[in-house]
């Protein structure tokens, strides 16, 4: 039997519209949705590297008694900056409590027992938790309604963020029709996953080397950005914007700029397959 | 225009739109051969799909994980992975 059949009033409560309420798919189960990159076989190598990075979300949270908006709202401020959270029981991380920062927190709607919330916070902050927290705070109680992520890092909710029926169409029409130009607004070059990293771009000379695996010295650098720093990661990039490797920088900007030679950044994660450029460093050999 | 020019000018672009600023310090001057590599716009389509990262609406429903797995079976690939899981 169709769980939608068995269970049409239970989820239904005042002030949620009835068509919402219809589609939910099970008890435990709230809508989640938005931004989710996904990277395609040889980006998977570096997509890890947008996962620590600032997540912004939209969030409706049912509150389970009446509460005013002044009450809310000043309750609301004591979420804003550093919060404490201890993970969910269901959750993929080990359950201590954990110090996160909520950069952004605007309460955008409160309609009856319905609260709908803007939040700009660090990677790791459960949102689930923050809706149950606040419900603690206001004496109520609450849960996370319905979530949306608008931002992950470099991501965001804007022309490039496509449904999963868009990217099937595009796979579509290039499979069947020969015609890519819609798999290519579709997909988008790996290089967007590093785009807030320091980063560094490299003679050609220098490109074969780090490709297999070298450490990246001062000569094969044609310029990089101020915020390199010591112990930073950073996206070494070739003079046409592919990415090369990900090192883990040894020396400042302004150290690397007053510098001659000397190896400044440690290669970590190398992208380019060898070959691609030639292996210069042999025939100085 | 020439290819570093377009190599920097790529860069820079996709920086700006996800918010993100470039500030270069420029240590030396040096061109790239047309010979290897390519401009990341202008990878073959096969090589920009394996390349590539999909912006996705994650649907409501399955987790984040079914979503990579179906991207993955679509377009045959051996390989697929997600920046942070969506179901906090």
């Amino acid at each position: 039997m169709d769980k939608e059949d068995v269970r049409p009033r239970t989820c239904r409560s005042r002030g949620y519209p009835r068509a919402l309420a219809r589609r939910r798919l099970g008890r435990g189960n709230p809508k989640v949705t938005g931004v989710l990159p996904v990277a395609l076989a040889n980006a998977t190598k570096v997509i890890g590297n947008v996962i620590h990075t600032v997540k912004e979300y939209v969030m409706v949270v049912q509150l389970h008694g009446d509460v005013k908006d002044k009450e809310l709202l000043d309750v609301l401020e004591n979420f804003k900056g550093t919060i404490y959270q201890k993970p969910p029981l269901r959750s993929s991380v080990k359950r201590t409590i954990r110090k996160r920062t909520i950069f952004e927190l605007e309460l955008l709607e409160h309609n009856d027992r319905y609260v709908l919330l803007r939040v700009l916070c660090e990677a790791g902050t459960y949102m689930r938790k923050l809706a149950h927290d606040l419900g603690l705070l206001l004496g109520v109680g609450a849960h996370m309604r319905e979530l949306r992520r608008t931002r992950t890092g470099p991501y965001r909710e804007d022309e490039t963020l496509v449904r999963m029926q868009e990217v099937s169409e595009a796979l579509y029409l290039w499979k069947n029709e020969g015609d890519e130009r819609y798999l290519r607004r579709v997909i988008l070059p790996v290089e967007t996953a590093i785009v807030h990293i320091p980063k560094i771009m490299i003679r050609d000379t220098a490109v074969g080397a780090i490709a297999h695996g070298a450490n990246l010295a001062v000569p094969g650098i044609v310029r990089l950005t101020r915020d390199v720093e010591p112990g930073k990661l950073v996206a070494i990039l070739t003079l046409k914007g592919e990415l090369v490797a990900l090192g883990q920088a040894l020396k400042s900007a302004e150290e690397i700029a007053g510098m001659k030679r000397g190896i400044v950044v440690k290669t970590k994660r190398v992208y380019m397959k060898t070959g691609v450029y030639p292996p210069v460093w042999r025939k100085n050999k | 225009m020439g290819l570093a020019e377009k190599g920097l000018k790529f860069i820079d672009k996709i920086t700006s739109h996800a918010g993100f600023k470039n500030e270069w310090i420029v240590l030396r001057e040096d061109d790239t051969s047309p010979d290897y590599g390519v401009l990341p716009y202008e990878r073959g389509i096969e090589e920009h799909i394996r390349n590539g990262v999909i912006n996705l609406d994650k649907p409501p429903g399955p987790t984040s994980h079914e979503v990579v797995a179906w991207i993955k079976k679509m377009f045959g690939l051996e390989r697929a992975g997600h920046g942070g899981t969506l179901e906090l």
